[in-house]
């Protein structure tokens, strides 16, 4: 019995770690290749799980919407929904140095949380949006969770493929000219303010995605289900630890990161409960200082972007 | 009108007063070491409580603990720079951003596990307000508002008249040729987050003394704060007071035409709006 317990922790932590893979991979889209601060990361993962669980899930007389359409509709109103807030924000702070994206971002994730708290036709109150169906969730539990998991990683593989070929292409070697030279890619005739728009909203789009994809494995949500600091925070430290512009440092880094994380909640949940809450907040400091000290030692991540001259650190014309 | 005047305008000038002091902090960040400094209201929320400590530790009154709590966050901040920020000079600032955002959570996780997370104050006493005319304050109110008016004069007398005060103008207009002009930029820089530390904590006691103290009061008032600065205009200290006055009023005044919880979402809106329409602020300062 012990071992399908095993099993069963090991596929619940491979489901999360895919989709902490699918937001790193987001934000490389924006930080990594563009060079974009978004730290509203939570926001756009709430407006996904949010819209993609009223797609689906059944009426309730204590919220609106309710319309029980498939989940595939769930996901791509996800992604449209994401996508939908981004551009206003691109749109306004763009034309600035992302220091104002970043605290544009933030002012979107607490709105995005305000809103959720406060209408309860939106978000169903304290109980939050249940009943929200997942497929191959008729299976036997172990079964269910195990399918899920394989399509989590498969929707990983997609968007990853998806966007190695968009970096290939001639929009990813102009989004790193940008990055890099912002003059002399303006020089070369090229639409700047568009183009990280494009970048910035394509990114928000893919953390709308990895958003339906954890509300339709947890099958239910409220607005306290997912810290948005912490959560925001995890992905950045995963995309800079595992190698910024480089997608399979987003994926590498979401496996590491992950894995640190919940053993290290592992580890707290064993102590007595009077420093259990502190310990909690220990962890926090920890990865807070885990940030710092790869800022300083390893800026270029653990699998360092792979690209002609560019050597260590990272991002966009130091202006 | 007497309802309006003490029920609002009141209470937003008070509030408007902390986040001044808060947005001067952010101001000058951005202004002289040209970067958002994202931990700022973490740094406000450690004065806060490091003026309880000093309460509770050497038996001080609050109002007496304030210098103390000020002097040790100022420490506080420079070393926050020296061990993590000032080797990121040479890089990009945006990762000095990126930085800081980790610090502000380091801070908070502190003041968490020492002072754990539910709502403290610094005393018990029940404060009646005194009437003037129409208006009715609370003696905690009217030293916000002085100690307020204190620290803005004192600062911009300092920044108008002293040496060092116009080597922090010289290097927030032109930081090269500052240097070149004998401007000792790493002193000046130590300067900044000295006086920058001491108002972060002026703000969060002022905060913490008006209402109560919650570790996370200082997180959800940094887009009041930045929000002020950018509408004051960045590196301007006089535009830093002025928008956080309009803040704090409107966000008061919000609960008149908006649900009362959406009133801490008058500051982005604010923000947004400035973006738009006037990215350089009342006062005309940087746009980065």
């Amino acid at each position: 019995m012990a071992s399908i317990g095993l099993i069963n922790y090991a596929t619940f932590m491979g489901t999360m770690i895919g989709i902490y893979a699918i937001l790193a991979l987001g934000l490389n889209v924006q930080w990594g290749v563009t060079g974009l601060f978004n730290a509203g990361i939570a926001g756009f993962f709430a407006v996904g799980a949010y819209l993609s669980a009223l797609l689906t899930a059944p009426p309730s007389p204590e919220r609106i919407m309710g319309w029980e359409l498939p989940v595939a509709v769930g996901w791509l109103g996800a992604m449209a929904g994401a996508a939908l807030i981004a551009w206003p924000i691109g749109r306004i702070c763009l034309r600035f140095r992302s220091d104002y994206l970043a605290i544009a971002t933030i002012g979107v994730a607490e709105v995005i949380r305000l809103v959720l708290r406060t209408e309860e036709m939106l978000s169903g109150g304290a109980r939050g949006i249940t009943g929200v169906p997942r497929p191959f969730g008729g299976l036997e539990y172990s079964l269910s969770q195990f399918a899920y998991f394989a399509l989590v990683i498969a929707v990983l593989l997609l968007v990853y493929w998806a966007l190695e070929r968009q970096l290939a292409a001639p929009w990813g070697r102009m989004m790193k000219a940008i990055r890099d030279n912002e003059q002399a890619a303006a020089a070369m005739g090229k639409d700047i303010a568009k183009r990280r728009l494009e970048a910035f909203v394509l990114g928000a789009a893919v953390m709308g995605l990895a958003g339906a994809l954890y509300v339709h494995f947890m099958r239910a949500i409220t607005p306290e289900a997912i810290d948005p600091m912490i959560s925001t925070f995890l992905v950045w430290i995963m995309l800079i630890l595992g190698g910024s512009g480089n997608n399979r440092g987003a994926i590498l880094g979401a496996v590491i990161v992950w894995l640190i994380w919940s053993m290290s909640e592992f580890v707290t949940d064993q102590l007595p409960a009077d420093i259990a809450t502190q310990a909690k907040y220990i962890r926090v400091f920890l990865i807070g200082l885990m940030l710092q000290l790869i800022l300083r030692f390893r800026p270029e991540g653990l699998l360092p972007e792979e690209s002609g001259q560019r050597t260590a650190s990272l991002p966009p014309s130091p202006r | 009108m007497m309802e309006f005047l003490n029920f609002y305008v009141v209470p937003g000038i008070v509030t408007g007063s902390v986040y001044a002091l808060g947005a001067i902090g952010i101001t000058l960040i951005f202004g002289i070491l040209r970067f958002g400094h994202f931990a700022h209201g973490d740094l406000a929320t450690s004065g806060a409580y490091l003026a309880l400590g000093a309460t509770a530790l050497l038996g001080l009154t609050p109002w007496a603990a304030l210098p103390v709590a000020m002097v040790l966050t100022a420490l506080l901040a420079y070393g926050i720079h020296r061990l993590f920020y000032r080797h990121l000079e040479s890089r990009p600032k945006i990762l000095t951003v990126i930085a800081s955002l980790g610090i502000g959570m380091m801070l908070r996780s502190i003041v968490q596990v020492v002072w754990g997370v539910d709502p403290l104050a610094y005393g018990s006493g029940i404060a009646r307000a005194q009437a003037f005319g129409p208006l009715m304050l609370r003696p905690r109110e009217i030293a916000t508002l002085a100690l307020t008016l204190a620290l803005v004069a004192a600062l911009l007398a300092f920044l108008r008249y002293s040496k060092w005060g116009k080597a922090m103008r010289a290097m927030s207009d032109n930081p090269d040729l500052a240097r070149l002009c004998g401007v000792d930029n790493d002193r000046v820089t130590r300067l900044t987050w000295f006086i920058v530390g001491a108002l972060a904590a002026a703000s969060g006691f002022c905060l913490g003394i008006n209402t109560e103290l919650t570790t996370m009061m200082g997180w959800s008032a940094m887009l009041s704060m930045f929000a002020a600065a950018v509408l004051g205009g960045v590196g301007r200290v006089e535009g830093a007071v002025v928008g956080g006055l309009v803040i704090g009023l409107a966000e008061e005044l919000s609960v008149l035409l908006v649900p009362g919880p959406y009133k801490s979402a008058t500051a982005f809106v604010i923000l947004l709006a400035i973006l738009l329409l006037r990215p350089q602020g009342i006062f005309k300062g940087k746009v980065l």
